[in-house]
């Protein structure tokens, strides 16, 4: 196990020593500053990392986990894998410090949020460093989970809680479906590794499931990163607490389906329906989610259709850039390697900004008590450094300089372009539409960044309308969006520094054959002349701000949208319908009758055993080395048959309880017959401390028969039980009957060798099946509480 | 319960809940070598608590046995986890049990498994299950 390995558990293990830290130091001390060790530690370590991924290295360290199975917990760093833990661990450092300030430690649980906080970030180092898919996908839905847990941080809201829901439920499909796409890849290559299945792309390409695959890990990826239709439930997770939007939902965990898909271009890209399925969900999540944000009244919800819109534009970068691969090497794809690298670029911006955004606007919530812009306005005098902060953030967003956001959007106008030249994937005739789609979504872009600074800091101050007077937060809050806008700036001035230590590695890592031997050369540079990209620009900007002065003109058409056809409406309904044609269908059998359930059971019992021994061919009954049925058992046997028929036919309770046990301890005389103490003993005991229960239970029914009245003769129970009768004996003899393998019974007499002790069944319980053992205990155990809570919760019912 | 005249079965109760809990913890250690074990033993042990419930009412066994079954429950489950995690510590598989023989003062040469210790855990586990489940059904008037 290397300290990678141990990299990605250490937040999992300090997650168990947080409650302890809650209860030993709160209120005395914040448990955040213990938290805040964890990712600091992880981003010193990774930032080792740094010079040996720029030159081009990729490290991979190998751990068995179930190595027969094929699964191991291998980690893979390269560029793209260390741009993603930087992020993972630099954010959630920042994210972290902000939230001692945003959370009350007299208030809030906030054992819990650190926990959840903790198991996220461990679940998202894992998901980016895993070379196994199959470790990849339990780390996936862990994050998916401790994002659902997150969500739902404030439960006692009703919002908080659908939200939650919603984010549970479709990436969890996404998850799943994901899954089978990757059972579908590990069937073609025989491998789980995604390293191997790299190596075997021509393989993957002329498989027939190279479609379904490819389509099943799409979908993971989109759900995950809310690429339209599936971005619902990105809005609604904004009832998280905002250190939880801009961690969770801006900065890292949305991007994890951006990273699969880059992790998986290599395997997928190069093909015409790669290239077209991502970048068109890309673009269209571009232009629907920039377009919402516009008529947004809520900061945070604005902020999260702004997420959803940049998302969608880093989604189709990588599209576009995928078509890189179709070309191989030479000067056509380094053309198109341009959209990559522009979208791991941009990747990097959008968490700067949109982080300290978040953090911004959770201040602004903190401070005033609301997020509504209508309540909201001339902020600017009473809180300066948070306009100043919101102005940077903004402003790199609409992709203005002198911010990162401009020389991503420069990137991503270059891309474009490039595009729309493009010859092959069907190009020549739709690829217009690439360059007029991104422009119009960048007006829109640019509109809801002014509407974010303008609404919310110029204008009139509107005390009345606000719970607190509005202030500047304490410095502490103010710290982690700071550090984050100084490197808006910072990228802006010295990107290439950026570039050649981080975004070429992680662009050869995306399009592997293009770095064959070197990594591409392309400078980023804010000024390229008077060219295409920056007329368009310009244009942005001029037609943006016409549109926002006259906002309030044509704001009205969002109404003419109808409700009945938005996709949370479908959402909604299909929630509900689904619920309703689950309960009816489950109050259908779920009667609330133990002998229907008890038919269920038997029934599938007979057509499963019964089935199975019949298509198997497994009946069999061989009496060759039975043993002669002495007097003894033939004795017992009658006896135990009168006492049956005795528990069937007695008209009380009592008789039926009492004879159960009579039968029981025949059972076990009979053991004794056939020397096996042990058993015997054990029988003896359970039927009477069964016996017992029994009694205890019934002693409070009403008595059998309410009136004289025969029992009605039901010819199902008849079939049932028979019919159980039939199977179990039939399978009991077959079992005898076919003699298939080497007993090995020979095995374990050597228990006093091999365990020091002489019993043998003890030895087979304590040490030789001690697993099984331990489950079964296990069993007990949650038997025990089951009925403990069972009755303790009615009784509290009645009350 | 209610309250039938039960002199004998109470007299009687005194004096063979002693014999069974000690045939219990016999059963117990002879688990080893001879029929019995830590399942068996538990059990037994439970039966001897049953009987107590059974002649006395709850209230009087509880107060005289001030025990929480439910966390003998979980003792037990979590000291036959921890006897194989023993195992990995020593670089061997989860739950492999070891003994060996030791002469040790007053016994003579007396053989030590670590098997006992896991069947302490199972013994727990058993006791605890059958008095909650019992306990709690019989609570419920």
């Amino acid at each position: 196990m290397s300290v990678l390995h141990i990299m990605v558990l250490i937040p999992f293990a300090f997650a168990l020593l947080v409650p302890f830290l809650y209860k030993m130091f709160t209120p005395r001390i914040h448990t955040g500053w213990f938290v805040l060790l964890v990712p600091l530690t992880i981003f010193l370590y990774l930032l080792r990392y740094v010079p040996v991924i720029s030159q081009g290295r990729t490290i991979q360290i190998h751990v068995p986990w179930m190595p027969s199975f094929g699964i191991n917990y291998s980690t893979y760093i390269d560029g793209l894998s260390l741009i993603f833990g930087l992020l993972i661990s630099g954010i959630g450092a920042l994210v972290i410090l902000y939230s001692i300030y945003y959370l009350s430690k007299h208030r809030e649980a906030l054992h819990n949020f650190y926990v959840y906080i903790l198991l996220f970030m461990g679940a998202m180092l894992g998901v980016v460093f895993s070379d196994n898919v199959m470790v990849l996908y339990v780390f996936w839905e862990l994050t998916s989970i401790s994002s659902f847990l997150l969500i739902a941080y404030w439960y006692q809201r009703e919002r908080s809680r659908y939200g939650a829901q919603k984010s549970m439920l479709i990436t969890i499909f996404g998850g799943l479906a994901m899954l089978a796409g990757l059972i579908m890849l590990s069937m073609i290559t025989d491998t789980y590794s995604i390293r191997e299945m790299i190596s075997q792309i021509e393989l993957i390409h002329s498989h027939a499931f190279f479609l379904p695959a490819m389509f099943l890990i799409l979908i993971g990826a989109f759900t995950k990163s809310a690429q339209f239709p599936f971005s619902i439930w990105l809005p609604d997770a904004m009832e998280a607490p905002t250190p939880i939007s801009a961690y969770l939902h801006s900065a890292t965990m949305v991007k994890a389906g951006i990273y699969l898909v880059a992790r998986f271009t290599p395997v997928f890209g190069g093909t015409a329906e790669w290239f077209w399925l991502v970048s068109a969900a890309g673009i269209i999540t571009l232009l629907y989610g920039s377009i919402n944000a516009v008529k947004q009244t809520d900061l945070k919800a604005l902020l999260a259709f702004s997420t959803i819109s940049q998302l969608g534009l880093i989604m189709s970068l990588f599209g576009l850039g995928s078509a890189a691969l179709y070309f191989g090497a030479g000067d056509d794809s380094s053309m198109y390697a341009v959209a990559t690298l522009a979208a791991i670029f941009h990747l990097i911006n959008h968490s700067t900004f949109k982080g300290s955004l978040f953090m911004v606007v959770g201040i602004i919530d903190h401070e005033t008590g609301t997020r509504d812009i209508r309540r909201l306005g001339g902020l600017i005098n009473l809180m300066p450094i948070s306009f100043t902060l919101t102005l940077i953030g903004s402003f790199s967003m609409a992709g203005l300089p002198p911010f990162n956001g401009f020389l991503s959007k420069e990137m991503f106008f270059t891309a474009v372009l490039n595009a729309s030249n493009m010859s092959v994937f069907n190009m020549e005739s739709l690829g217009i539409l690439v360059p007029v789609i991104a422009w119009i979504a960048s007006v829109f872009t640019f509109i809801y960044c002014m509407i974010l600074v303008f609404k919310t800091f110029f204008g009139k101050y509107k005390p009345d309308k606000l719970d607190k007077i509005a202030h500047e937060p304490p410095i502490g809050m103010l710290i982690s969006p700071a550090v984050l806008a100084s490197l808006v700036i910072l990228i802006f001035f010295f990107p290439n520094v950026l570039s050649d230590y981080l975004l070429k590695p992680a662009v050869a890592a995306v399009l592997p054959s293009l770095a064959q031997g070197s990594l591409i050369d392309i400078k980023i540079s804010a000024w390229h002349g008077f060219n295409a990209e920056l007329f368009m620009t310009i244009g942005v900007v001029l037609l943006g701000s016409v549109l926002y002065v006259t906002l309030k003109k044509w704001k009205g058409i969002y109404r003419y949208y109808p409700e009945t056809l938005t996709l949370n409406h479908f959402y909604n309904n299909f929630l509900e319908g689904g619920e309703g044609v689950s309960r009816s269908l489950t109050n259908r059998y779920m009667t609330g009758y133990i002998r229907d359930y008890l038919i269920y059971i038997f029934g599938f019992l007979i057509i499963m055993v019964g089935g199975s021994l019949l298509s198997l061919n497994a009946i069999a009954y061989n009496p060759a080395n039975d043993a002669p049925i002495t007097l003894y058992e033939w004795a017992l046997i009658i006896a135990m048959v009168i006492v049956a028929l005795t528990i069937v036919l007695s008209r009380s309770r009592l008789t039926a309880i009492i004879a159960l046990g009579g039968l029981g301890y025949l059972v076990s005389m009979l053991f004794v017959v056939f020397r096996a103490p042990d058993l015997a003993l054990t029988q003896l005991v359970v039927e009477t401390v069964t016996t017992a229960l029994f009694l205890l239970c019934f002693y409070h029914l009403p008595k059998y028969f309410k009136g004289n009245g025969r029992v009605p003769f039901k010819p199902l129970n008849l079939v049932i039980s028979v019919g159980v009768g039939a199977v179990v004996a039939l399978f009991a003899l077959s079992a005898d009957g076919n003699r298939l393998f080497e007993p090995i019974a020979g095995y374990y007499e050597n228990s006093y060798e091999l365990a020091g002790a002489r019993n043998i069944v003890n030895a087979i319980l304590v040490d030789f099946r001690g697993i099984d053992t331990m489950l079964e205990i296990f069993v007990l155990c949650i038997a025990a509480l089951g009925v403990y809570l069972l009755i303790k919760f009615e009784m509290k019912g009645r009350e | 319960m209610k309250e039938p005249n039960d002199v004998i079965l109470r007299s009687v109760t005194k004096v063979a809940v002693l014999i069974i809990l000690t045939f219990a913890i016999n059963l117990f250690f002879s688990g080893h070598h001879n029929p019995g074990g830590g399942f068996i033993g538990g059990l037994a042990f439970a039966s001897a608590l049953t009987l107590l419930f059974l002649c006395y009412d709850i209230e009087t066994v509880r107060e005289n046995i001030p025990v929480d079954f439910k966390a003998v429950t979980a003792v037990g489950v979590l000291i036959s986890v921890f006897t194989g995690i023993g195992g990995i510590i020593f670089d061997r598989p989860f739950l492999t049990q070891a003994f060996d023989y030791f002469q040790l003062p007053l016994f003579g040469k007396t053989e030590l498994a670590t098997a006992v210790l896991f069947d302490i855990g199972v013994a727990m586990a058993v006791i605890g299950t059958a008095i909650t489940i019992i306990s709690s059904i019989s609570e419920d008037r």
